[in-house]
């Protein structure tokens, strides 16, 4: 019930996001989401695509450096509320959220949001009955 | 006037300082052979025994002693006397992790000081003057020699160290420091501080003796003009002594060596061989009066020029010139020794691959540094603040190895220049040699 995320070194440098994004598109590889987190000299781009493999593959002959993690992609009601409850839950139960990001997809009257918290499992127990549901990477893929 | 720290010794005739020379060689020789098994090793290994060394003219038969030589044997390995007759000892950047630790009887200490009093001399200086000393204390030699220098002068020292510019420059117009002591990057800076804060006519600097890093004829004119003084090289290096090898005199055009303590060479840095005065080569200089650490042909890596000519101060010994360069790949930052080597052994203790770039540039009068290093699989994670964490990590490697801060910067791989197939290791965007 989790979802593979990329994560991307890229130097803090004009036209490096840019050449990744090339990459990427030269090499069809269909982004689904993408956050990019920035320290001083140094980003760290975390993306959600459709072939993992392919994508890691493409990415590491270009000499990117990158590194996958399994992250929870879950579905929110798009309603008032809604993803503060699901934050309200996993802080109740003491799960950590390390950082958050949204994406898009075609189904109406949801939102998606990638969660990366310390752990996945228990998050994924207390989350149940709350009405947030974690989709898995195969239904991910064909909405 | 011309004055003089020792004029005796200073201005001696070429004879008499040529036997000051072989009596002491003979004598050191003796005293290594006796006393250093490392470089009695070396000595038989050429087929030498002090008997073969009857006068300085046969100092070119003596085996070298290199940098690497003294990192083999850390700390103890060249000590030509009991621990318990040295006094102290100073230290500075050894090619990799290990420092370069020289020692000295109080004796060791006297002769150096003796040196850098000449220099002090030399630049004008009296017991009426106040010595502003902004080299570091401590380890490293430029203060502590500075210091004693003055002292046997007699000026009134002010052991001031580095940093603290606004310390600096209080202490410099409250207590009217005439002689200024520091390297000219620092001097430069300074002198920019004190324009900036209008106190330029609050000033009573008269000199400065500044050296322990590379400095132009442009670096000099600056600072004699925009501090309204005469400025002095001075130059030396730890396992000689310190500061104050050789001084420049009121001709500031090259530096005095001081002949009786320290004999200078030039040689070609491929061969070996003995090159005469006025050619260029890399200097190697002997100690003949030092009791505790007296290196001998130590190869000093300065690419120099030796020269004779009759020097209108009144002094007799031998002048070189400002450095022309390194034969290694020695930077000086900051007026500190920093070896890529050194830059590696980090990368590499840390996990990081072998594959670097360091950047050395000059901004606002000060150095700064620079190091690219690669990202790797396996310094990377998804985590920003570990990877962040793990820079820091190796910012404060690299300041723990090298004594100063260096910026690093993580690239991507294969993002560092390669010039024919090979890293470019070193960019020195400073400039600071006259070719």
């Amino acid at each position: 019930m989790t979802v593979k995320q990329i994560s991307v070194f890229l130097e803090n440098k004009p036209g490096r996001l840019a050449e990744l994004t090339e990459v990427l598109s030269r090499n069809n590889i269909d982004m689904r989401a993408l956050s990019l987190a920035e320290a001083a000299d140094f980003g760290i781009v975390r993306l959600i695509v459709d072939d993992v493999y392919g994508a890691s593959t493409v990415l590491k002959d270009a000499d990117y450096i990158i590194s996958i993690s399994r992250v929870l992609a879950l579905e929110i009601p798009d309603e008032p509320g809604a993803l503060g409850r699901a934050i309200t839950v996993l802080g109740e139960n003491d799960i950590n959220v390390e950082y958050m990001y949204a994406f898009t997809t075609r189904k109406k009257g949801v939102a998606f949001m990638i969660f990366r918290v310390e752990d996945n499992q228990r998050a994924i127990e207390v989350l149940k009955g709350s009405g947030i549901r974690p989709v898995c990477q195969e239904e991910l893929m064909s909405l | 006037m011309e004055r003089y720290y020792q004029p005796e010794i200073e201005c001696a005739s070429r004879e008499q300082i040529r036997k000051w020379q072989s009596e002491r060689l003979v004598k050191q020789v003796q005293n290594v052979w006796d006393n250093v098994p490392m470089y009695r090793k070396k000595m038989e290994e050429a087929g030498l025994e002090p008997g073969d060394i009857r006068s300085a003219d046969d100092l070119h038969k003596l085996p070298f002693v290199t940098k690497d030589d003294l990192r083999d044997v850390y700390p103890y390995g060249l000590l030509a006397r009991p621990l318990k007759d040295c006094v102290r000892i100073q230290s500075t950047s050894g090619t990799t992790g290990r420092r370069v630790v020289a020692f000295y009887t109080q004796h060791d200490i006297d002769l150096w000081e003796d040196c850098c009093a000449r220099a002090i001399v030399a630049a004008g200086g009296t017991e009426e003057d106040v010595c502003h000393v902004s080299y570091g204390y401590g380890l490293f030699t430029g203060g502590a020699g500075l210091n004693g220098g003055s002292h046997k002068v007699g000026c009134l020292t002010l052991p001031m160290s580095s940093g603290n510019t606004d310390r600096q420059i209080q202490f410099m117009t409250d207590l009217g420091s005439t002689i200024l002591c520091c390297t000219p990057s620092y001097a430069a800076y300074l002198a920019e501080s004190i324009n900036e804060r209008g106190v330029r006519d609050q000033i009573r600097l008269k000199a400065g003796i500044f050296g322990a890093e590379a400095w132009t004829e442009e670096m000099r004119h600056d600072i004699e003009e925009k501090l309204g003084i005469k400025a002095y090289d001075i130059y030396g290096l730890t396992e000689i002594s310190g500061p104050g090898v050789s001084f420049e005199c009121s001709a500031q055009s090259g530096m005095h060596v001081n002949e009786d303590h320290f004999i200078p060479e030039i040689i070609n840095p491929k061969t070996g061989e003995v090159l005469p005065y006025g050619e260029k080569g890399e200097l190697v200089f002997t100690c003949i009066t030092k009791e505790a650490f007296p290196l001998m042909r130590y190869r000093t890596r300065d690419i120099c020029i030796l020269t004779e000519e009759k020097c209108s101060c009144g002094r007799t010994h031998v002048k070189m010139c400002k450095p022309l360069g390194r034969s290694d790949d020695m930077l000086i930052v900051k007026g500190v020794n920093v070896f890529p080597s050194q830059i590696e052994t980090v990368l590499m203790n840390k996990g990081y691959a072998a594959n670097y770039q360091i950047i050395v540039d000059r901004v606002n009068n000060s150095d700064t540094i620079e190091v690219q290093v690669e990202m790797t699989p396996e310094m990377f994670s998804d985590s920003l603040s570990i990877v962040s964490a793990k820079e820091k990590e190796l910012v404060g490697a690299l300041k723990a190895m090298l004594g100063i801060y260096a910026k690093v910067k993580l690239v991507n791989p294969k993002s560092i220049t390669r010039s024919e197939g090979k890293a470019v290791r070193v960019i020195d965007k400073r400039n600071l040699y006259k070719q």
